[in-house]
């Protein structure tokens, strides 16, 4: 074959080893040299299987059940141990998700680069692979001086942590690269940074490469073409414009319809149900039980590839007409009233045994309002909503109730006051208790207030039903839900108490897109019909605007920026706030 | 969202089996516990089926074949197999009460230092580093020695001088716990400490505590036998295997059931407890789970 195509997966299936179920099937993708393929799908789908298979490496218990994978003109799949060795880092390489555990910390960064180099044999001589580093550092912009090459993985920024990893990835000037979330846990300006490093060292050096993420706007801005995985199979793939604009499979337009654009407001939408794990996919079109179009002859066979348009495939019996359908949208544009002022926030600073890393706070939160606080990691966000719900101890301020002052610990305060805030945790599989049933969960605030059993057992139904699960939910133990359920189950429990102010801490940071604008849209209903007032702390400064009427910004412990959401998204004031929204990727703009 | 979940009930996951399920799954733990539950039996039932009494006196000391006794007479011309039926029962008792002791003040000052950190838990752990650091023989025996041996007593000093141990273990099981968020949602709700630490830490920790229950309940029959072995029994003719032991070494070649009979029984409790707790181990930190799943 030509050796114009970096990477090419021919009819790729990987199983699971034990029971021979498929992981995923039918995998075929090709990327020319110097593009970007972005691989996109939910937790599950088998992106990070794909990615690990071009390495030729299956996880413990996986196994490849046939296909071939050629990097260049190199089949991998079919190597012997010692020559799959050899071609990692030389002839393809892995960036993996997080950097802070996939550099060894107890080496000098310097040293594990190096040795990437003495284990390929790369440039002869010690001297000739210093000078390879150098130069790589600087191709990542990084200090390439021994100094910077001195330190260690924890004297390094996480951005310059993953900067380093990409260095190490590049620098036996592999033909192709896999990088499986490698921003996921990075600031947007961090983010912006390290997505323009890639963009440059894939198009310099002609490296064909497979970028995994489950975030569609990042593809939009990085990728050229992009596949979207769905219960271990490629549904759609094509040219990125092509696939945005006009997306041919229903599971793509959820996708896109799903995820919120900090380039314009709109109305997020989810989707029931949830994709099925290995050996419990439906016969036929795995997507077919979620489908609006479903009919008889997807359930018999997978749909085969159709050409949409020269550069756009879909696995979609109705690819070519499922364009002429709209996702149901268009919730009445609501007249919220907002009312008196419900928690007034004034001059709050909150440290950490000494160390003030909150200063000087001030908020009004209305009721029927939700107010976003956005920033980047380590702005103080989530200490200002631990400090009022009572979970921060070091703190000095003031915090008002309806006018009434709150003492700093939950435990000090009034049981009125506990259960008229209350909190919504960022991880749902932290925030219940797995050793008790979701129904004992809900209703501990209700035994607190005192409530008789058949009330409070007639409470946790109801609420139940708030949350959209059905009441026989109450018995079941967390491991037995999906991440969005047991997010539904911890608003249930919050709601319970009927309270006033709901904080909301990155609820929906661990959720799949979808999950995500299921859970927003619970939360906008619920707002509207309890009048609650919420505060929704988050980084994702696009969901700001699909949720939220005003948002503060807040930069290193103090907030920078406050305002009607539209105003402050779509015409920042703040030189802070305008690189923040600047640096966020966005799909409309990519397009544009 | 009203449909949202429409069909929930075909995704629902079978929840595990409960760790003990698993643990008795493994054949380990099923010889352990067919072990432990024989020699319990034998402690338990013995007494009632003796052919004589304790410190009955039977025969000429140290006659091998004697009409009406299976195993002969000891060195006090008692009957060797009654002695034996009898002596299992005080060590049995004894020891569950002090590794109960043990653990729910080992466990209860655990959680304590993990759930509050800071001081309380600095004072907590560093006291018990204090008893931690004699040997439990040595401190049983220096406390027993001053005192007189009393079953009270013998309970007392073999509990507390487990208590670190058993401590150490929940506090370190219990701090990853403590940082999940349910603690924090149970705080916000303004739960009482004792709630937080009983109801919602201690069960997250029991896999940990089931496998130290079982090691140290083999430790404390082993440590009472040894004591009851260097004289250190209430009464000083008990029939009490370890005493047993002691009393009849110096006929060992004359009258060799005397000694055998509860050396065997001592260490098939020990292993057999001692396999349980090493089932229980293997399922919580996930060896031996069948090698099945993805």
């Amino acid at each position: 074959m030509s050796s114009a195509s970096g990477l090419r997966i021919i009819d790729l299936r990987l199983n699971v080893a034990a029971t021979g179920n498929d992981i995923v099937d039918g995998v075929n993708l090709t990327i020319k040299k110097g593009r970007v393929l972005g691989l996109v799908g939910e937790s599950g789908s088998g992106k990070t299987t794909v990615g690990l298979a071009v390495l030729s490496h299956a996880r413990r218990g996986v196994e490849v059940a046939h296909g071939q994978i050629f990097c260049g003109d190199t089949e991998v799949l079919g190597l012997d141990a010692e020559a799959k060795r050899k071609i990692r880092g030389e002839l393809v390489s892995y960036v993996p998700q997080d950097p802070a555990s996939s550099l060894n910390p107890a080496l000098r960064i310097g040293l594990q680069l190096i040795e990437v180099l003495e284990a390929h044999d790369f440039g002869g001589s010690h001297e000739a692979r210093k000078a390879r580093i150098k130069e790589m550092m600087t191709e990542v912009l990084l200090p390439g001086d021994d100094e910077y090459l001195e330190r260690y993985p924890h004297q390094l920024s996480g951005g310059q942590q993953q900067r380093v990893g990409l260095a190490m990835a590049f620098a036996c000037r592999p033909s192709v690269i896999v990088l499986d979330e490698p921003t996921t846990g990075l600031d947007v300006s961090t983010q912006e940074h390290v997505l323009k490093t890639i963009r440059q060292l894939t198009r310099d050096h002609g490296v064909a490469a497979l970028y995994i993420t489950h975030d569609l706007a990042v593809i939009a801005d990085l990728a050229d073409d992009v596949a979207v995985m769905y219960s271990g199979r490629v549904v759609e793939q094509g040219e990125v414009a092509e696939i945005f604009k006009n997306p041919a499979h229903p599971y793509t337009r959820h996708l896109v319809a799903a995820a919120p654009d900090i380039a314009g407001k709109k109305a997020i939408i989810g989707l029931a149900g949830r994709a099925q794990s290995p050996g419990k996919r439906p016969v036929g079109c795995a997507f077919a039980p979620r489908c609006e179009l479903v009919e008889d002859a997807c359930r018999v066979e997978f749909p085969a590839m159709v050409s949409v348009s020269t550069r756009h495939d879909a696995a979609c019996i109705k690819a070519t007409q499922v364009a002429s359908v709209i996702v149901s949208s268009a919730k009445p544009e609501s007249t919220r009233k907002i009312g008196e002022p419900v928690i007034e926030v004034s001059a709050v600073s909150a440290g950490y045994s000494g160390d003030t890393v909150v200063h000087d706070v001030s908020l009004t939160i209305r009721k029927g309002e939700c107010l976003a606080l956005v920033g980047e990691s380590g702005s103080g966000k989530t200490t200002v909503s631990r400090a009022i719900g009572g979970l921060h101890r070091e703190w000095t301020g003031s915090i008002r109730l309806n006018g009434r002052e709150l003492k700093t610990m939950a435990r000090q305060r009034a049981v009125a006051d506990r259960l008229a805030i209350q909190y919504v945790f960022q991880n749902p599989y932290g925030s219940l208790n797995p050793r008790r049933t979701v129904g004992d969960s809900i209703v501990r605030p209700l035994v607190i207030d005192g409530k008789s059993k058949d009330d409070a057992r007639r409470a946790v139904l109801e609420v139940l039903d708030k949350v959209s699960l059905p009441g026989s939910y109450a018995n079941k133990y967390p491991d037995q839900l999906s991440g969005g359920e047991r997010q539904r189950i911890a608003i249930a429990r919050a709601l319970v108490s009927e309270p006033e102010v709901l904080v909301c801490d990155e609820v929906t940071s661990a959720l799949d897109v979808l999950v995500q604008a299921a859970i927003v849209d619970l939360l906008s209903d619920l707002r509207r019909q309890l009048g609650l007032a919420m505060l929704f702390v988050t980084h994702n400064l696009p969901l700001v605007r699909s949720i939220a009427d005003e948002v503060a910004v807040m930069s290193e412990g103090r907030i920078v920026e406050v305002g009607p959401s539209e105003s402050v998204i779509g015409n920042p004031q703040q030189q802070y706030t305008q690189s923040l929204i600047l640096a966020t990727p966005s799909i409309e703009r990519s397009m544009r | 969202m009203s449909e949202v979940l429409q069909s929930t009930d075909q995704f629902v996951d079978e929840r595990p089996p409960s760790l003990i399920r698993q643990a008795f799954k493994l054949r380990r733990t099923q010889i352990g516990a067919g072990l432990s539950l024989m020699l319990i039996c034998v402690a338990l039932i013995g007494p009632f089926v003796a052919p004589f009494g304790s410190t009955e006196y039977v025969e000429m000391p140290n006659t091998l074949s004697v009409p009406g006794t299976v195993f002969g007479t000891d060195y006090f011309g008692q009957d060797v197999l009654s002695r034996f039926l009898f002596g299992g029962r005080a060590i049995l008792i004894l020891a569950v009460l002090a590794t109960s002791i043990g653990i729910t003040l080992g466990t209860t000052l655990g959680l304590t230092a993990a759930y509050l950190r800071g001081r309380a838990d600095e004072v907590i752990m560093r006291a018990l580093d204090v008893v931690l650091s004699f040997p439990q023989v040595l401190l049983s025996l220096v406390v027993i020695s001053m005192f007189g041996p009393s079953n009270v007593l013998i309970i007392c000093t073999v509990g507390l001088s487990t208590t670190p141990r058993i401590a150490r273990i929940i506090r370190g099981a219990a701090i990853s716990v403590v940082e999940r968020d349910f603690i924090s949602a149970a705080e916000a709700l303004g739960e009482s400490r004792r709630r937080v630490v009983f109801a919602e830490v201690l069960p997250n920790v029991t896999s940990s505590l089931l496998v130290e229950m079982n090691l140290r309940l083999t430790y404390s029959v082993g440590l009472i036998a040894s004591l009851a072995f260097l004289g250190f029994t209430p009464e000083p003719n008990a029939a009490n295997w370890g005493l047993m032991i002691q009393e009849n070494r110096v006929a060992l070649t004359e009258q060799p059931w005397g000694v055998i009979l509860p050396t065997v029984a001592l260490a098939l409790m020990t292993i057999g407890t001692g396999l349980i707790g090493d089932g229980f181990s293997r399922v919580s930190a996930g060896i031996d789970r069948g090698g099945k799943g993805e």
